[in-house]
């Protein structure tokens, strides 16, 4: 008889784990609009099957408390069963034994309470409040709502030009968005149910560099009204484009000297080529809105001017001032702002960083952009310094683990607390508070001091990227109400309440937010301005589409982007991520599943070709 | 064209062809259930699943198409075996009381069930059929324990409607079809009571509410006199069921079968669609004759799911619908005061019935205002084409073997004008060679406004009317009526005179027609009135002999003030839900 023996997994239990990590891909491929009643009862399901059954409140609560919730959704409960669900819910989160009591318990009050409404719209009316009408993921979860499975069909027939204009469609930045869109489509693609998630982004760069020249699409017959756009980013840059499409006559102004917006005073040239933003906007013109730059609000014009010349205004001014720590000895010299910093590499006026030791407040990814652009820029060290963990940074984890790999040094758990000057004035050091990981608030850890000491971090320069904020006050001067946080009080539909004619949209109006949520704004903008000025000029590509394709779906991996390697790229600016192949674009291409077609988009919320 | 194989035959068919419509040219066919022709395309059921050679995975037929090469097996194993599997799964949570339901003999449901050989006994799933939950004294009745969700109401409410009174409600295993949200209750919407969903239901989830029972109560109230009314369209239709051909289908067969029920009157709509020329007819040449104080167009309001649909979403046309009744309600108002005076009876000992091809009949009948004659209801009750079918099967009469009887007099003769009011412009035409009459003293050429016939949902024409140039329009489903009155209110065009239908095709696609599951009979029925109406002696509404003597006798003209009494009505008498 041995005393001891290795524990070895069985074939079912091999098998159960490949099942969790299907139901972990599923569950990330879930899309919103989902009952949430009836997700709470599948859930406290599952927290049933995992109950040892040794204790009453989870063997026999938890499916008590799944019977409560299905008489809900059957329109079987009254407002008794909501206060006995929430109190069957307490009595066995403060009574389980273990968490898998206590925390499925737990899940179940969070529901009732975070969505309060839902369960007790099901008890009011004896079915679901919501509609919830599915869509199609990828096209529904594109703020500009660009068709995705619509010109990756296309590409997968190698007809890359109509694939692209497809695009051009809902979105004039096919080529910035294939370099550096942060792709929420990809995130509940229904291809994770099998596998992955499609690599839509990576299909569109590649459709864009196999498109040829840039076709200008039809333009309306002119309709003789003029609008102008403040601030020539993508926001403001989409909304010109579509609006000279519709045939009005649009300028648009730019305080800088160049058009891009973030595009180009943001994101540094090695994950966005100057040339391919230039070769965009180039485009973009060719519809034939005129551009006036180095022209300010608030300055060199003003809103009201502007209105009193044009017949609509659409302000798209960005978020592009810094934000301040707010510590001792941020006024020292060489404590600069990513924006500064970001703007003179945009500009082409390349600071000198060679031999200097480096320090990045701030763990988004714009820190990150700033580091690696620092690297590149000959810095002898860089560090980030960031005061909680580097899993909580808001930056995309590819892009932590690109700078880490790009030599940067990332300190997490650290809290900047003053900066150190010399007697000239000039940085010394940045002083910083060890951190400890504390209780979780609002989905975050927070980060408590340790008792540790200080820490001294001796550089030459400070680079502070912990946000952007709005240059509203100007336009707060004019009249223009503004929220709290600097951004423009705007509708959904971009109009702002009060001032007719005048619109905005962007990261003026959402805070510091994404390329392609600009671009949307931009859209919308567009189609609301041409209603308002009378009009109602469609934007359509109803090109041929292919024949829909039949797959089995294999299981089959995603092709990810592959980058040069770190020694290669932290010499210069030069374009970091490598394109697909053809061969790579025909297979990822080939395992869209067509939620256009298969689905319930076949029934409703199908291919949209105008809007 | 591209080459494919389907179960072994080798054809040719079109590029982007269904497999489903290449199968049918190879003369192989693939059983469907939720599918529609061009309405209902989605693949809901998974039941015309085939197999396609080079996958694992089976393909719906309705909605895939074809290519080059592919080799297709409609009825392999797997394909058989997946099928019925789907149709065991909608068999669990369907109601198959079949012996009793409204349907049976006629529901895809049980149909596919026969072809596939299910029965009961063998189907290995658990029964759980839902609880019906519906109001059942409103005309529309919808039985949740039989829907399938084929999701054919839905569309046919969103797309050919433009009503969106049914919706897609709940998620997951609860999904189900059920009244928008936006109107909480049936009786509560702006449902117009066209009944297309109905028509468009595979099996038994929607009817309309059966009345059949009130008809036999009244034919058995000795006091009671019973005087039924045949609408136009009806003539064209109700024999489908039997098997009969509408040249043996006649009104005249109808008129014995309701006569060995015990009705005591049998008369014609057609009698009164004349009638609702004449008054209709010349409230349009009044209103031409004062234009410049006029608002146009003048529409008509003979539809009465139209009616409802106007006051529910385009209340600023409410005013311009024509103040004549409609066909269903002047013959009401007839029987109840004309009529009883010929029979020398107290009207309200006479109980009047019709037989429609509508739902929304239902409703009209029901309205408080339409009283004018004795004060009572002016129609009794009214039943769909299919619940007189059913009432011929109750009685147990051989639809076969029916000889003719003339219709009762002087309500039962009418024109070759009234007779077209079935389909859609008819009632246009029917107008216009009146109008023609009217404004010129003489007649025209009968088939001088044939030019309006036709199945476009959104006609217009123009016609020289003694120096006048008349622009009319026809709009037949509520999808293309909206266009058309989107178009009106933007002043993007402009009309005398428009005839709405809310149902596809009109009266003879009505939504209380026999229900023939995956097709619309609208051309054919429409056909056969025209056919009739060509080889009519009398053409012309105002020719009519009892029309004529109708106004000689009683009603003295159109738009006396008898006539606006008995023949027209106030449209704000009444309110839709909603309307202010």
């Amino acid at each position: 008889m041995s005393r001891l023996s290795i524990t070895t997994k069985n074939q079912a239990q091999m098998t159960v784990e490949t099942l969790y990590k299907d139901l972990e891909r599923r569950i990330d491929a879930s899309q919103p609009g989902l009952c949430p009643v009836d997700l709470a009862a599948s859930f406290v399901h599952m927290c049933h099957a995992q109950s040892c059954g040794k204790c009453t409140p989870c063997r026999i609560g938890l499916g008590q408390l799944e019977n409560l919730i299905n008489k809900v959704l059957d329109g079987e409960a009254d407002e008794a069963t909501l206060k006995v669900i929430e109190e069957t819910a307490e009595g066995i989160f403060f009574t389980a034994d273990c968490a898998i009591g206590s925390e499925a318990a737990r899940m179940v009050l969070k529901g009732i309470r975070g969505f309060r409404e839902e369960y007790e719209s099901h008890v009011r009316d004896g079915r679901c409040g919501g509609s919830h009408h599915q869509a199609i993921p990828c096209v529904s979860l594109c703020p500009a709502h660009v068709d995705v499975p619509g010109y990756i069909s296309l590409i997968h027939e190698g007809r890359y030009e109509d694939a692209v204009n497809l695009i051009r469609k809902d979105n004039p930045f096919p080529a910035a968005c294939g370099m550096i869109c942060e792709h929420p489509c990809e995130a509940d693609c229904r291809r994770n149910m099998v596998d992955d998630a499609i690599n839509i982004r990576g299909l569109k760069r590649y459709a864009v560099e196999h498109e040829g020249d840039i076709k200008t699409p039809a333009i309306a017959e002119s309709t003789g009204k003029k609008v102008a756009v403040v601030g020539g980013g993508p926001g403001g840059l989409s909304a010109a484009y579509y609006l000279s499409i519709m045939g009005h006559d649009v300028t648009v102004y730019e305080q800088r000297k160049q058009l891009g917006g973030m595009l180009r005073y943001g994101i540094p040239s090695y994950r966005l080529p100057r040339e391919i933003l230039d070769r965009e906007i180039e485009g973009l013109k060719q519809t034939g809105f005129k551009t006036v730059t180095d022209t300010e609000i608030g300055k060199d014009i003003t809103i009201a001017d502007l209105r009193k010349e044009n017949d609509a205004v659409f302000v798209s001014i960005g978020a592009h001032i810094d934000k301040k720590i707010g510590i001792e000895g941020e006024d020292a010299e060489g404590v600069t702002s990513a924006v500064d910093m970001l703007r003179a590499i945009g500009d082409d006026e390349l600071p000198d960083y060679n031999g200097l030791d480096v320090v990045v407040v701030g763990g988004g990814n714009v820190a990150m952009d700033v580091a690696r652009s620092a690297v590149r820029l000959g810095a002898k060290s860089v560090k980030v310094i960031y005061r909680r963990r580097k899993q909580d940074m808001t930056a995309l984890d590819e892009e932590v683990e690109g700078a880490i790999a790009d030599t940067v040094d990332i300190v997490d758990l650290h809290a900047p607390v003053r900066i150190e000057k010399d007697a000239q004035g000039k940085v010394k050091s940045l002083i910083a508070q060890p951190q400890m990981v504390g209780a979780i608030s609002n989905g975050r850890p927070a980060p408590v001091n340790a008792s540790a000491s200080e820490v001294e971090f001796k550089c030459d320069l400070v680079i502070v990227a912990i946000g952007q904020g709005i240059d509203s006050n100007k336009l707060e001067r004019e009249g223009i109400k503004v929220e709290r946080g600097g951004r423009i009080s705007a509708l959904d539909t971009s109009d702002i309440e009060g001032l007719d004619g005048v619109f905005a949209g962007g990261d003026c109006v959402t805070g510091p937010a994404t390329v392609i949520k600009a671009i949307a704004g931009g859209k919308v903008a567009a189609a609301n301005i041409d209603e308002y000025l009378g009009f109602n000029h469609e934007i359509v590509n109803d090109i041929d589409m292919p024949r829909v394709r039949f797959s089995d779906h294999e299981p089959c991996g995603r092709v990810n982007m592959r980058e040069l390697s770190p020694d290669e790229r932290i010499k210069s600016f030069i374009l970091m991520e490598e394109g697909m192949t053809d061969e790579e674009a025909c297979q990822e291409s080939g395992r869209c599943l067509h939620c256009d077609h298969f689905g319930y988009a076949a029934f409703r919320n199908g291919r949209r070709t105008k809007w | 064209m591209v080459n494919i194989t389907i179960d072994n035959k080798q054809v040719q068919v079109p590029e982007n062809t269904t497999i489903l419509r290449a199968a049918a040219m190879a003369g192989v066919k693939i059983p469907t259930l939720c599918y529609w022709e061009g309405l209902n395309e989605i693949g809901a059921c998974r039941v015309c699943v085939v197999e396609v050679e080079g996958y694992d995975t089976l393909f719906t037929a309705c909605n895939n198409t074809v290519e080059e090469g592919m080799v297709i097996r409609t009825n392999s194993k797997k394909a058989r075996k997946a099928r019925r599997t789907n149709v065991e799964l909608i068999l669990s949570q369907h109601n198959s009381n079949c012996a009793s339901c409204v349907r049976s003999r006629n529901c895809a449901l049980q149909t596919i069930s026969n072809e596939l050989n299910i029965q009961d006994q063998d189907i290995p799933f658990d029964k759980e059929v839902p609880l019906p939950k519906f109001n059942k004294d409103f005309p529309l009745i919808r039985d949740d324990s039989k829907c399938i969700k084929c999701m054919r109401c839905v569309q046919v409410c969103d797309n050919i409607e433009n009503t969106h009174v049914w919706d897609v409600i709940n998620t997951g295993s609860r999904t189900t079809v059920g009244v928008n949200s936006k109107y909480g209750r049936i009786e509560d919407s702006g449902c117009a009571l066209c009944g297309q969903c109905i028509k468009h239901c595979p099996v038994g989830a929607l009817r309309e509410r059966d009345d059949t029972d009130r008809l036999l109560e009244a034919i058995d109230d000795p006091e009671k006199i019973v005087v039924m009314q045949i609408a136009p369209s009806i003539r064209t239709a109700w024999g489908e069921p039997f098997g009969l051909k509408p040249e043996f289908a006649t009104v005249e067969r109808l008129c014995t079968a309701f006569k060995a029920m015990g009705i005591d009157y049998v008369f014609d709509t057609n009698f009164t669609a004349d009638l609702t020329i004449m008054e209709e007819g010349s409230e349009f040449v009044e209103k031409l004759k004062n234009a410049e104080n006029e608002k146009f167009p003048l529409f008509t309001s003979c539809c009465p799911a139209w009616v409802r649909h106007a006051k529910a979403f385009y209340p600023d046309f409410v005013d311009q619908l024509s103040t004549a009744k409609s066909p269903q309600g002047m013959f009401g108002a007839v029987a109840k005061s004309y009529y009883a005076d010929i029979l020398k009876v107290d009207p309200s000992k006479i109980f009047c019935v019709s037989v429609m091809p509508c739902l929304a009949k239902k409703h009209e009948c029901d309205i408080p205002n339409l009283n004018d004659a004795c004060g009572d209801q002016d129609v009794d009750l009214a039943l769909t084409n299919r619940e007189v079918d059913r009432l011929i099967e109750m009685t147990h009469l051989i639809p076969q073997e029916l000889e003719e009887t003339e219709l009762d007099q002087p309500l039962g003769i009418g024109s070759g004008g009234g007779n077209i009011f079935g389909a859609t412009g008819g009632v246009m035409e029917a107008a216009l060679r009146s109008a023609y009459f009217l404004v010129t003293g003489e007649n025209c050429d009968p088939d001088a406004f044939k030019e309006v016939r036709g199945q476009g949902d959104w006609r217009e024409y123009e016609f020289e009317l003694a120096g006048t140039t008349l622009k009319i329009a026809v709009a037949h489903t509520l999808a293309a009526t909206d266009r058309l009155l989107d178009a009106l209110r933007k002043g993007e065009v402009q009309y005398h005179f428009v005839e709405v239908m809310a149902c596809p095709g009109g009266c003879v696609n009505g939504g209380g027609q026999p229900i023939v599951d995956g097709f619309s009979r609208q051309i054919e029925r429409a056909d056969w009135l025209y056919t009739q109406d060509k080889n009519m002696q009398l053409r012309f509404c105002h020719e009519n002999p009892s029309i004529v003597n109708i106004y000689k006798d009683y009603l003295t003209a159109p738009l006396s003030e008898k006539s606006h009494h008995l023949l027209h009505t106030d449209h704000h008498g009444w309110k839709m839900p909603g309307e202010e």
